[in-house]
């Protein structure tokens, strides 16, 4: 009973050890800062920016979530191309069923592509 | 403090003694930091310096950080234009203590070739006290190396007190440089009269 209790203690002493290890430089470090070394902050040297140019304007800025629209309208492109590829390579081995199904596919990407246009996301501004 | 005589004897003996001083002054020598930051043409040689031919690492001044708050030296390698300057005083500024400047190259120092142009500062010592000048250009690594050990016996000579105690354990040292603006035609102020003073011309 004893032996087994000792051999816990061993443990703690090695985490208390372990801590110790850990917390003595840098309390060394926060003592010798403290009592030798004095401190001299700025605004130069609080700054946040460190490639010495001076930050400009806000972080907390609002970001426009209208980049969406552009998702959008690129998946459309992008998947059509995509499956247009392989569907024009193997047309005319395709059984009538594939045909439609494409077919429809491509409806509703271009379904995609009549909603951006009509809500005038095509024109430049 | 210990006679050197002394000193020597004991360490004939096996018996080795130094000063806590001395100790301390031995890391920081040993383990100079020096920033990131190159200008011009100079800092491919510093470069050069860092890599395996001319391995810097031999003084312990190999670990170059990207960043201001982890370096100890600021190496001004290249011509310093004065679109340039407030950057490299605010640099300096966010650096922690204590903090050394080696002004690599003929530019740095004072403009070099480009000494009359209308865009180049007059080397970097009219804003930041620099400890070690390179002539050169640009300088061979082997005088980077050079300037190191001379930056390195700077600081082991350094006393912890008295007068010219390094900035670190001086309050009285300013922490931040005022960093110059761009005025209507040069930099404004165009000088630090702290650090630098115009030579006289003995007549």
């Amino acid at each position: 009973m004893q032996a087994a209790q000792n051999s816990y203690l061993v443990l703690v002493l090695l985490a208390v050890a372990a801590v110790g290890f850990a917390a003595a430089p840098l309390a060394m470090a926060w003592a010798w800062a403290k009592f030798f070394s004095p401190q001299k902050p700025g605004k130069d040297k609080n700054a946040t920016y460190e490639c010495g140019l001076e930050a400009k304007g806000d972080a907390w800025i609002h970001f426009r979530s209208e980049y969406y629209l552009y998702g959008i309208i690129f998946l459309v492109f992008d998947v059509e191309t995509i499956f247009l590829l392989p569907f024009a390579v193997a047309f005319t081995g395709l059984p009538v069923g594939a045909f439609v199904a494409m077919i429809v596919f491509l409806l509703l990407l271009v379904e995609g592509l009549v909603w951006a246009w009509r809500k005038g996301f095509l024109t430049w501004k | 403090m210990i006679e050197e005589g002394l000193k020597s004897e004991l360490q004939k003996q096996g018996v080795y003694v130094t000063t806590l001083e001395d100790l301390y002054n031995w890391g920081r020598a040993n383990s100079v930091w020096p920033l990131t930051f190159g200008l011009a043409c100079c800092a491919i040689e510093m470069m050069a310096a860092s890599m395996a031919r001319y391995d810097l690492a031999r003084f312990g001044a190999e670990v170059f950080r990207p960043s201001p708050r982890q370096a100890d030296l600021m190496i001004v390698a290249g011509t310093v234009t004065k679109k340039m300057a407030p950057l490299v005083v605010r640099l300096y500024n966010q650096m922690p203590e204590p903090k050394y400047v080696i002004a690599m190259g003929a530019c740095a120092i004072s403009g070099g070739p480009f000494k009359q142009g209308y865009n180049v500062l007059k080397g970097i010592d009219r804003y930041l006290p620099v400890d070690v000048m390179i002539p050169g250009c640009p300088p061979r690594p082997e005088a980077l190396i050079h300037a190191i050990m001379t930056l390195q016996e700077k600081i082991l000579n350094q006393r912890l007190t008295g007068p010219d105690r390094p900035r670190h354990l001086n309050a009285d040292v300013p922490g931040e440089y005022p960093v110059p603006a761009y005025g209507k035609h040069d930099l404004e102020p165009s000088k630090n009269p702290e650090v630098w003073q115009p030579p006289a011309i003995p007549r």
